[in-house]
């Protein structure tokens, strides 16, 4: 069973500040990492290749400084990465259109794991639309799978309440929810053993063998700060901590119906 | 044309509402679109909402597939010729839109919080980086694909006097390889965190399912309290339905008060709150980065401090 991997290298959200002059987040200084949920698409992948074997290569569109974040995911236990650079204006169009590029071009690939979004932008678009492009069907949310030989079952919460069981032959695209599993730390010798591994870097010229234009363009961002009170009582009796908080609830309006 | 989906009737009309602005603006027409269900009631409601037009779609599908639902919306993008496709943001609706989007070679924004015209471009916003920040998207392509989460915008109130046109339209689909195999449903209690006044938000500071009985009681004692959680008390444990979960993939809520216990505070929590009026945080931990959100906040084992709130808010009651 050959796997592709879809992960994105992000910025570590909670450490974004709000420039207080141009009201813009600071995302330079900011360490980036990849972006939690794809690990557990990782972890997935190898526990399906434990007991189907296959090869696990993980894609990723970004930048090349992304190596140590991509020697991670092969220290996990993926086999090999290839690093896409995109072209300047960039979009989830263009993006998708790469991935989806990209698994063609491998070739053979039997499922392409994505996460059900990434931290940063959270929209959930990479997953449905490479699906469309390889014109295979598509598991979203995924929080359990049971793979066979010739079909994978899917549980996915679907909202209200359902939860949906929906099975599909291969190829597949699913995306998965961070709760399917526990991602594995890597061993010291894992990490060593990555080393050798390789990372392939590919422009978009190689492989498409088409152009592709953005659709969407990012007009402006603006940062969202929040002012609270911070205050904590903290008085030498609970009794009168939960006195003055309660107190306080009252004061302002909040006990009247 | 502005073409309006989603299989929340209730978020069908805020869409149209939407929708109604923006072609109002370029002086074109609102079409929602119904699958699966040939009610003429269904359909002049949406018109009395404000849609121009109901295409009551039929096709041979008797499930839910976001592959065959694609087709059926491609089909009616092109055949009403729509500039602009309007789609309800839950979980069904997301699976939709990007795939959509794709088949259509078109861009596509999820959890649309905004969308106008400026100087003729269709933008529109959307929040980033956990609530950090809010991204101004232009499209530069057409048509405009864009799902838009439920409660986002008002319903025009009902008019029976407002005509529109119903029309059906029987479609072909490619029937998906995938299979929908069980559809497991749990009972809902029916809680609708984001109308809440009070929030009483549980993490997973709570050690057993059962203490939750402890925000419950803290709930009633502020009366108008409805219970919300972190995720992993939804997603993980499963203590609680989906329905109260609060945060970046959860529900985004504004309430008067909130109510967090035993919650650390994390940036994807803080997204679905972070518009809340008060907010109170109650953690054994005082780093813990919930009490930088909090306007008031009490250090402290919540198994202590819950019950002796609860008492110190009915004395305040009198
Ligand atoms: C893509 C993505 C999306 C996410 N979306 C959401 C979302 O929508 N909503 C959400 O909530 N999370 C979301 N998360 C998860 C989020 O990052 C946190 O993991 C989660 O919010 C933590 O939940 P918690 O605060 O209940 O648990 P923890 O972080 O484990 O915190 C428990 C807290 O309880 C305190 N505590 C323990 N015992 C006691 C006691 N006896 N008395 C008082 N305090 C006590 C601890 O000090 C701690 O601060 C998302 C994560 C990702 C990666
Ligand atoms: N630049 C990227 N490179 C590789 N995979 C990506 C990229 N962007 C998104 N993905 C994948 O698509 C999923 C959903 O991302 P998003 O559509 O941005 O919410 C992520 O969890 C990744 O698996």
């Amino acid at each position: 069973m050959n796997i592709a991997v879809c992960a994105k290298e992000v910025v570590d959200v909670s450490e974004i500040k709000i420039d207080e002059k141009t009201n813009k987040p600071i995302l330079e200084g900011i360490s980036k990492e990849v972006n939690d949920i794809e690990k557990s698409a990782v972890e997935e992948a190898i526990k399906i290749k434990e007991e189907y074997g296959g090869e696990i290569t993980i894609l990723t569109v970004g930048s090349v400084d992304n190596m140590e974040n991509m020697k991670e995911l092969l220290a996990m236990g993926a086999d090999e990465a290839v690093i896409i650079s995109p072209p300047e204006e960039s979009d989830y169009t263009v993006v998708s259109e790469l991935l989806a590029g990209a698994v063609e071009e491998i070739g053979d690939i039997d499922l392409v794991l994505c996460g059900e979004a990434s931290i940063d932008l959270f929209s959930g678009q990479v997953g449905p639309r490479i699906a469309e492009l390889l014109n295979v069907p598509q598991i979203t949310y995924a929080e359990n799978l049971d793979v066979e030989e010739e079909k994978i079952v899917g549980e996915r919460d679907v909202g209200g309440n359902k939860i949906m069981t929906v099975e599909s032959p291969y190829p597949v695209v699913v995306t998965v929810t961070k709760e399917i599993n526990d991602p594995r730390l890597p061993s010291l010798q894992e990490i060593l053993g990555a080393a050798n591994k390789p990372i392939n870097e590919w422009g978009p010229k190689e492989f498409m063998d088409h152009e592709i234009e953005p659709t969407t363009e990012m007009k402006d961002i603006r940062g969202v700060s929040m002012e609270r009170k911070n205050i904590i009582f903290d008085e030498d009796e609970l009794e009168d901590s939960v006195k003055n908080l309660a107190e306080n609830i009252a004061k302002e309006g909040l006990l009247e119906g | 044309m502005v073409l309006i989906y989603s299989d929340d009737k209730d978020t069908t009309k805020e869409l149209i509402a939407k929708g109604r602005e923006l072609a109002d603006e370029t002086g074109s027409k609102v079409t929602s679109v119904i699958i699966g269900e040939d009610d003429d009631e269904v359909a002049n409601e949406l018109i009395y909402h404000g849609s121009d037009e109901v295409i009551l779609a039929n096709t041979d599908i008797e499930q839910f597939k976001a592959e065959e639902y694609t087709q059926v919306l491609k089909k009616l993008v092109e055949k009403t010729d729509s500039e602009i496709v309007l789609i309800g943001s839950d979980k069904s609706g997301k699976e939709i839109a990007p795939r959509l989007a794709a088949k259509l070679e078109t861009g596509c924004v999820t959890d649309c919080t905004d969308l106008y015209f400026e100087d003729g471009t269709l933008t529109a916003e959307r929040v980033a980086y956990s609530g950090n920040a809010v991204a101004v998207k232009n499209f530069i392509s057409e048509p405009s694909i864009v799902t838009i989460p439920s409660k986002n915008f008002d319903p025009l109130s009902k008019d029976e006097g407002r005509e529109g046109e119903i029309t059906r339209e029987e479609l072909e689909v490619i029937e998906a390889e995938s299979k929908i195999i069980d559809v497991q449903e749990k009972e809902s209690e029916g809680v609708n965190v984001e109308d809440a006044e009070i929030i009483v938000s549980c993490g997973r500071g709570f050690e057993n399912q059962e203490d939750l009985d402890l925000a419950e009681d803290l709930s009633e004692a502020l009366e108008r309290g409805t219970i919300g959680c972190s995720r992993p008390i939804a997603a993980d444990l499963k203590w609680l339905p989906e329905d109260h979960w609060i945060g970046l993939s959860g529900h985004e809520v504004k309430p008067e008060l909130y109510v967090a216990i035993g919650i650390s505070g994390q940036i994807q929590h803080i997204a679905g709150m972070r518009d809340s009026g008060t907010v109170v945080a109650i953690n054994k931990d005082e780093d813990a980065p919930i009490f930088e959100s909090a306007d008031y906040g009490i250090v402290g084992d919540l198994y202590e401090v819950v019950p002796k709130l609860v008492e110190a808010i009915n004395e305040e009651k009198g």
